[in-house]
């Protein structure tokens, strides 16, 4: 059976025929291309397979395509400028050195940006904890959190900046 | 497009990029969402394969029928071992027969089954979610036969055979040391000591599963082969022999790989099947394999027996060391390695940082009827130090003197040592790492905790060295028919003065995009952003061992150095002659250019004469500008070492174990990258904790396995891996270009040791001693209920 579902990634909409079975994750990488995305396991432990929908973070492995129609997907390819300048969140991943392979860090990145976007007074020892939801066999998890840590942290000086300026 | 804003790369202060925390080259992409890994390969017309698996542990094939396999919608094709004619996959060590035994492992299963999840057909659809229905399809009739599930049970007298040519289920059986008048030491010891040991069966679980792309290229006639393995050309080696094509007719390149940790360090049959496929039906074939398959059908690693005995003089000197080894390989040897990768690894280095005047060791490579075994970080090092620094602590607590003191007592101090393993170690800082792990962690306050009300505190140390340089000398030692040990590297400037360098390693997340071109800029004096590091492509790279065994930095970053030094060389000669002065007078200025005096050449102005003016090149230089150099570690290697020392609590009401603190002191030589370095460090930690603590892979008394997900294979997260403290300490190496040892696998090694001691530590009050992995939790809580 093909169904045609119609789904919003990265503010783009895309119409598709696809299999009731087919997965959030097989229809970003695999439809769409959008392969930053990455499948760990398949049954909704690693968190490789993160996105944002309708911005909390969701396992795009454990969700059909055809549950989401009608929401915003967000994948890691939204996240830097089209001119390729990187988001405030992926430079500190860069300069903390939180990824090694590269290969659990996009599910991390969208887990981080979520939650920050809720969170954004998030203490480390929250950050660690939600950190804690996604496997990383590389780093030892220690340089993520202290990259989450300090975007928080630098996305909390800018804003405290900016109300300073508009009371100034 | 624009390029990327960058931070600015900061050299060190002597100007120097090697030493220098630079941002990596990898994480632009990689942080984008635009890395290539295998999965994201996509070629017109490709096909998806999945395989057939054993359901049962041991058994005799009696029938494969495909025939409702071909009938399911979007199949394309299915094969048994039958319908395919490969040749098997045979790893060879060249011992006499009472020490190995060779046995094949056919890449599909041809007669018999020794493991669930041996491959016994391959299936390919035209989607992905076509070839799991048609895998579901296949009817494959079994004669079962009595499983062996255990390395006691291989043992066993009367014990069932899993390979027909091996007695006993003993595939190796070495005894490899034996000091003469070791009984007699033992007989007239002070005091005697006996640990006995064993650690679980763990998978080394790369974050990204295996898989591979094959294809059939028509205009090159050659066979395509994009896989996550760390050793390419062994792949292009053994997939040739299999299918039948020349070398030439093979290219096996490496995308971005989710990590490896040795699992992806040896050839695996799915990869030379999916590739075989493609061959025959002349079409791309994609094999990912899926999560379920990578925990109960992979390679695995680590699941060995000790029983050791150790004699020590009344002032705590250390004697003798017997010990006896059993390491429970499963059902097939690897290559290139075989069976013989754990065993020989324990009995040639147990002594490790140690002083020892008497040695004798037997180590055994027994074969079960479970997923077989790899390298996995670390290779038996994890294990041997854990038991050679529990033989410290019994020793300390039967002598009654402090445990880091009766370590202090006893390590090695005066360099080069000739140990009684026949191993000269070179310069390392044993002594000085052990003092630097033990005082942090006093500065910090914890031995006072230790006696908190209330709280159950332990404190636990471990010392190691570990060889990194393994060169081919090294590993002639241990008898492989193949030896590996160099690398070979070829680097070409182009005409705008920019770099590019060949690497027979293979980042799978270290870095060498990044480090490797570290070590060429301060060779030629270039920005490490002009420098192409080339690597995983086997029409492009001469032959080459990937990156197994810490070697990349210390093996291939050596031979990229030397090479960069001899293209050096080249563009002095030239400058000097179009300036017209004396060889010896012109030196690379540091900023891309050659000196004299006060005159000076860009490398452009040089590549400009050498690809476009030949005709000024210096009599006797021919054009172009390339330099091939391999490098090999002489003798026996050089060997990295570190002290980890570890704070646990431990909760009476469950018997968890909390990681209050973690330090490790840790002397790689020169670091390249002190943040990489660092990274290698706490990872491997993490890896090293998870064996202490979670992760083990089992399997019922019929050989099923019991932990297929994650739900059942604990994976240690963000909770439970503590922060870590890295000091370092640098004993540069003398035997390499850059002074760099090898960091990749020290925080696995040291972690297990630590952790346990740590347990064991915070159980005194109870005469409980704990001296398996993953340490029972059920133990611990007994044991304090108990107290
Ligand atoms: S792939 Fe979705 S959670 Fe692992
Ligand atoms: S960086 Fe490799 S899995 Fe996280």
């Amino acid at each position: 059976m093909i169904q045609l579902i119609e789904l919003t990634v990265n503010g783009e909409r895309h119409d598709l025929a696809i299999e009731p079975r087919r997965t959030l994750v097989d229809v970003l990488r695999h439809d769409l291309g959008l392969t930053g995305t990455h499948v760990g396991c398949e049954h909704g432990i690693c968190g490789a397979c993160t996105v944002l929908v309708d911005g909390a973070p969701a396992r795009a492995c454990l969700l059909f395509a055809a549950q989401v129609e009608g929401s915003e997907i967000r994948t890691v390819e939204s996240l830097a400028e089209p001119d390729g300048t990187l988001n405030d969140l992926q430079q500190c991943f860069s300069e903390h050195h939180g990824l090694q392979c590269g290969f659990c860090t996009p599910g991390m990145l969208m887990l981080a940006e979520g939650y920050l976007a809720e969170e954004p007074e998030a203490t480390k020892e929250e950050i660690r904890e939600v950190v804690a939801s996604n496997l990383c066999r590389c780093t030892g998890y220690q340089t993520i959190v202290e990259a989450i840590d300090d975007c928080a942290s630098r996305r909390r000086a800018a804003f405290q900046d900016q109300l300073d300026r508009s009371t100034a | 497009m624009a390029e990327p804003p960058r931070r600015t790369p900061h050299l060190r202060r002597d100007g120097t990029w090697v030493g220098a925390s630079v941002p990596r080259r990898e994480d632009p992409r990689l942080l984008a969402g635009r890395g290539r890994f295998v999965d994201d390969i996509v070629l017109p017309g490709m096909l998806h394969a999945q395989f057939v698996r054993s359901t049962e542990a041991h058994a005799e094939i009696v029938s494969v029928d495909l025939s409702e396999v071909r009938a399911v919608p979007g199949v394309v094709a299915a094969y048994s071992a039958t319908d395919l004619h490969l040749r098997d996959v045979t790893a060879l060590l060249d011992r006499p027969p009472h020490e190995f035994v060779p046995t094949a492992m056919p890449v599909l299963a041809r007669d018999r089954v020794r493991y669930v999840g041996e491959p016994v057909a391959i299936v390919v659809a035209r989607d992905p979610y076509a070839v799991e229905d048609g895998v579901e399809a296949a009817i494959v009739e079994y004669a079962p036969l009595q499983p062996v599930v255990s390395d006691t049970a291989a043992l066993a007298e009367g014990a069932p055979l899993v390979h027909a040519e091996a007695p006993r289920n003993t595939l190796v059986d070495v005894s490899l040391f034996a000091t003469e008048g070791i009984d007699t030491i033992f007989d007239e010891a002070h005091t005697v000591v006996e640990v006995h040991t064993k650690t679980g069966r763990q998978n080394a679980l790369p974050l990204e599963t295996r898989g591979v792309v094959a294809d059939w290229d028509d205009r090159d006639e050659q066979l395509r082969v994009q896989t996550c393995s760390q050793v390419p050309h062994q792949v292009r080696t053994v997939l040739a022999q299999c299918v039948g094509l020349d070398e030439k007719q093979v290219r096996v390149t490496v995308p971005d790989m989710g990590g490896g940790f040795g699992q992806k360090c040896v050839v695996g049959r799915e990869e030379i099947a999916a590739a075989a496929v493609a061959l025959r039906l002349r079409k791309p074939v994609k094999w990912i394999e899926d999560r379920r398959d990578a925990l109960t059908a992979a390679f695995l690693a680590r699941e060995q027996r000790y029983a050791v005995r150790a004699a020590f003089s009344a002032e705590g000197e250390f004697l003798a060391l017997d010990a006896d080894v059993v390491c429970d390989m499963g059902a097939y040897s690897c290559y290139p390695f075989t069976a013989g990768i754990e065993p020989l690894m324990a009995s040639a280095e147990m002594p490790g940082v140690y002083k020892l005047p008497a040695y004798r060791v037997r180590g055994r490579a027994v074969t079960t009827n479970k997923a077989p075994t790899a390298p996995y970080r670390g290779v038996s090092r994890p294990q041997y130090v854990m038991v050679v620094e529990r033989v410290f602590e019994k020793a300390a607590r039967a002598l009654g003197i402090d445990a880091v003191e009766l370590r202090r007592r006893n390590v090695i101090t005066v360099f080069p040592y000739k140990g009684v393993n026949n191993i000269t170690y070179d310069p390392g800082s044993y002594l000085e790492s052990l003092d630097l792990c033990e005082q942090t962690l006093r500065d910090e306050g914890w031995f006072s905790r230790r006696s908190e009300e209330n709280r159950v505190i332990g404190i636990g140390f471990s010392c190691f060295s570990e060889r990194t340089g393994y060169g081919s000398g090294a590993f002639a030692q241990r008898r492989m028919q193949v030896v590996p040990g160099f690398d070979i590297s070829e680097i070409r400037m182009d005409l705008d003065g920019t770099v590019s360098v060949t690497t027979g390693t293979l980042s799978h997340g270290q870095s060498h995009e990044t480090t490797m071109a570290q070590i060429v800029a301060d060779r030629l004096g270039l920005p490490y952003d002009r420098v192409k590091i080339v690597q995983g492509d086997t029409d492009r790279i001469t032959y080459g061992w990937g990156s197994f065994a810490s070697r990349s930095i210390t093996i291939g970053g050596s031979a990229v150095a030397a090479a960069s030094v001899k293209l050096g060389d080249q563009l002095r000669e030239i400058a000097a002659h179009l300036l017209e002065a004396d060889v010896d007078s012109a030196e690379l200025d540091g900023a891309g250019g050659v000196r004299v005096g006060d005159r000076s050449l860009s490398f452009a102005d040089i590549a400009d004469v050498a690809y476009l003016k030949a005709h000024l090149l210096p009599k006797g230089v021919g054009p172009g500008l390339s330099a091939t150099a391999s490098f090999d570690v002489g003798g026996d290697g050089t060997f990295s070492n570190a002290t980890h020392g570890v704070v646990v609590e431990l909760d009476p009401g469950t018997g968890g174990v909390e990681i209050l603190r973690y330090v490790c002191v840790e002397d790689c030589g020169v670091a390249i990258h002190p943040q990489v370095v660092e990274g290698q460090a706490r990872g491997g930690i993490a890896q090293g904790i998870a064996g202490a603590l979670f992760e083990q892979v089992t399997y019922d008394d019929a050989g099923q396995p019991l932990a297929p997900s994650f739900m059942e294979y604990k994976v240690p997260t963000a909770a439970e891996i503590p922060d870590v403290r890295i000091e370092h300490l640098e004993t540069p190496c003398a035997f390499t270009e850059s002074g760099a040892k090898g960091a990749g696998e020290g925080g696995t090694i040291g972690a297990p040791a630590a952790v346990l001691n740590a347990v064991n530590d915070a159980l005194r009050h109870t005469g409980v001693e704990l001296d398996d992995t993953p340490v029972p939790r059920e133990a611990i809580f007994r044991a304090l209920e108990k107290a």
